[in-house]
């Protein structure tokens, strides 16, 4: 599904991903984990196409097509996700709206027909249901005054919405209690399926206990540097990572 | 003859000049002043990014006859529930009760020559050319000098007037250039409450120059709500003046929208000259083209205890410019005073440019006040966000902008007007409102 090779990117000149490889297939969860500053949030960003990065080498195949080719609102039609560590607020814009576009604009990218209003509210009462959301938070400017917690349930909520064959999670739990990384998770859960696949980017073990990884990447300066099973992960938090540090002595 | 000396002409062969009983004294210190001043220039500090002079110095009609401005052509230019509606009509600066319909009980419009004598007498001399206080400049007392022209409206003491009044100032520039002075002083008494909606079109596609003045006075415990919409096409140009006397405790609320037309001044002032006074001054204004748009705002706290609130937001697109200039006083009486101030803007081109100029002078010591004002482009992160959701970069810029101007649309309190604008913002951002 996903086909990442020999990736380098850059932001002003500055190099942060130096040759990431990383094939994912549908069904798979994949957790990529790796210090502070090690290029987990660029990858993600690089991915779901945001213009301050520069791709410099490498490839990206996604669904069988260019994904390095394509603006961000073509890989979202082709079935991206990006759960956003900061979701942005945006006032005089309620979710219902925004969603609703979104959802038909992604229609339109595949060649389906528009969701009439009456489809749109089944579907969205369904995924309502689904992720626990309230109905008063999506009639209310998206985002805006929402607490940390209420705006990572909205992006698992689009996420719902808008079905994709790939869902990148990046730092989703960051700045959430334990009870709310616990909803949030429990709503990708719902949503996982052997069609679909999930790209988890973490700082921190906590949120892959509940949403179990089939793979786990270790990366640091800029590259895997480590990858293995489920276990990988406990046994980051259990030694840190300076051991990987240590293990991988930074190149000049 | 250049548009000025023939403006002097014009009132030199006025015939009531000499009517020191009515609004002859008024009138002709109004036209000293503007002999002494001249219309305004750049060097005067509160017109420093607007020029108006060239609209002097070529040839346009006077308050020309009111031509054959038919009814479909009213129609065309009819406000969404207008069914119900009071309409006052002003065809190039004249009111023409012939087209005005009036509804409402308790309400009574009449020359201002006829309430200066009248029963009316004691509040036109106390309260008409009160905005002159305020705009010390040509421009006014050109109004003034012409007020003879103007009409007066009474909201009776108590009376709640629940259907608003549109007033369509209409310039028919089918013929040849217009200059026009639709002048107007309206009293809500005690208790009343009162809706306005004013809107400019120009018919034909000569120029037209509008010096629109309405002077608004507010007694105690009244209700006033005043809406601006200008949508005039871009050889129309204007200066409105909107200015409000809040002479009793009392409530006001004001939305100015500025779609279009070529160069817009709007003075807006609000004297709160009552304790508990509170006032509401929202706008938005979206600029393409040419397009000049400049906004002045005056809030005078002169007694203690009032409340005012101010957000202009604006977007500039192409060449066009703006100006937003507000003033804010606390006297010295006026303790307890909260006045919030902000001014927003949104350059959508690298050609247009915005000078926004907050000011605050404060003479009390106990007040609650702030001001701001921003300018910027687009949030980038927001068009990412908006974009990586699947939804194309043409519509999520109109989702941003529409978004935007939301808060504004939702000061329009008047369902059918708001609707109605919203309407047009979202034609103007390509915005698909279903």
């Amino acid at each position: 599904m996903l086909s990442i090779k020999n990736l380098h990117a850059s932001i002003d000149e500055k190099k942060i991903l130096k040759g990431i490889n990383l094939e994912i297939k549908p069904g798979e969860v994949h957790a990529i984990m790796g210090p502070n500053g090690s290029g987990k949030s660029t990858l993600a960003s690089v991915l779901a196409g945001r213009e301050d990065y520069e791709v410099t080498d490498g490839t990206v195949e996604f669904a069988g097509k260019d994904l390095l080719d394509l603006s961000p609102e073509e890989r979202a039609g082709e079935g991206l996700f990006l759960a956003f560590q900061y979701p942005v607020e945006i006032p005089g814009l309620s979710t219902t709206n925004f969603i609703k576009t979104a959802v038909n604009e992604v229609r339109k990218y595949r060649g389906e027909e528009p969701l009439d209003a009456v489809a749109f509210l089944k579907l969205m009462k369904e995924k309502m249901a689904m992720v626990n959301i309230d109905q008063s938070l999506l009639s209310r400017s998206l985002n805006e005054g929402f607490s940390g917690g209420e705006k990572k349930r909205n992006e698992v909520f689009q996420m719902a919405m808008l079905q994709p064959k790939l869902a990148i999670l990046d730092e989703t739990d960051s700045g959430l209690d334990i009870d709310a990384i616990r909803i949030v998770a429990n709503g990708v859960n719902k949503l996982r399926s052997k069609d679909n696949a999930v790209l988890v980017v973490t700082h921190y073990q906590r949120l892959l206990d509940y949403i179990v990884p089939d793979f786990v990447h270790v990366l640091y300066n800029g590259r895997i540097v480590k990858s293995g099973p489920k276990e990988l992960a406990l046994e980051l938090e259990e030694k840190g990572y300076d051991f990987i540090k240590n293990e991988f002595k930074v190149e000049a | 003859m250049n548009n000025l000396e023939y403006i002097k002409e014009r009132y030199n062969q006025l015939p009531s000049v000499n009517d020191l009983n009515g609004l002859g004294v008024i009138r002709q210190k109004a036209f000293e002043a503007l002999n002494k001043m001249g219309i305004p220039t750049t060097r005067h500090e509160e017109w420093k990014y607007t020029r108006i002079g060239s609209f002097f110095n070529k040839e346009y009609q006077y308050q020309a006859n009111q031509s054959a401005v038919s009814a479909n052509e009213l129609s065309a230019v009819r406000l969404p529930g207008y069914e119900q509606a009071n309409e006052m009509v002003y065809i190039n600066g004249r009111y023409s009760p012939e087209l005005s319909v009036i509804r409402s009980k308790g309400l009574t419009i009449q020359p201002l020559e006829e309430a200066a004598k009248n029963e009316y007498k004691d509040i036109v001399s106390k309260h008409l050319g009160h905005s002159s206080n305020y705009l010390k400049d040509g421009i006014m007392a050109l109004s003034t000098a012409f007020v003879q022209d103007g009409v007066f409206v009474h909201v009776k003491k108590g009376q709640i007037i629940e259907h608003p009044i549109y007033i369509y100032n209409i310039t028919d520039a089918r013929q040849a250039n217009v200059l026009a002075q639709p002048r107007t002083l309206v009293y809500v008494g005690e208790n009343a409450q009162v809706k306005f909606v004013e809107t400019f079109s120009t018919l034909g596609t000569q120029e037209s120059f509008t010096n629109r003045v309405i002077e608004i006075v507010v007694e105690k415990d009244a209700i006033t709500e005043y809406y601006k919409i200008q949508t005039d096409a871009s050889h129309a140009s204007q200066v409105a003046t909107t200015h409000i006397q809040q002479i009793g405790k009392s409530y006001t609320h004001t939305v100015t929208v500025s779609l279009n037309a070529g160069l817009v001044r709007n003075n807006l002032n609000i004297v709160l000259d009552e304790q508990y006074c509170e006032a509401h001054l929202y706008g938005i204004y979206l600029q393409q083209g040419q397009s000049h748009i400049d906004n002045h705002t005056v809030v005078d706290h002169a007694k203690p205890h009032c409340e005012s609130n101010e957000l202009y937001k604006g977007m500039l697109d192409d060449q066009s410019t703006g100006v937003f200039n507000g003033k804010i006083f606390v006297r010295q009486d006026a303790q307890k005073t909260n006045a919030y101030q902000s001014n927003k803007n949104i350059l959508l081109n690298e050609g247009a440019s915005v000078n926004t100029k907050p000011q605050l002078e404060i003479f009390a010591d106990d007040v609650k006040c702030s001001h701001g004002c921003t300018i910027g482009r687009l949030d980038e992160e927001s068009l990412f966000y908006l974009r990586s959701r699947g939804i194309s970069e043409n519509t999520a810029r109109s989702l941003l902008l529409h978004g935007f101007a939301v808060d504004i649309l939702e000061q329009i309190k008047l369902a059918p007007i708001r609707e109605y604008v919203d309407k047009l913002i979202s034609e103007r951002l390509e915005f698909d409102l279903a």
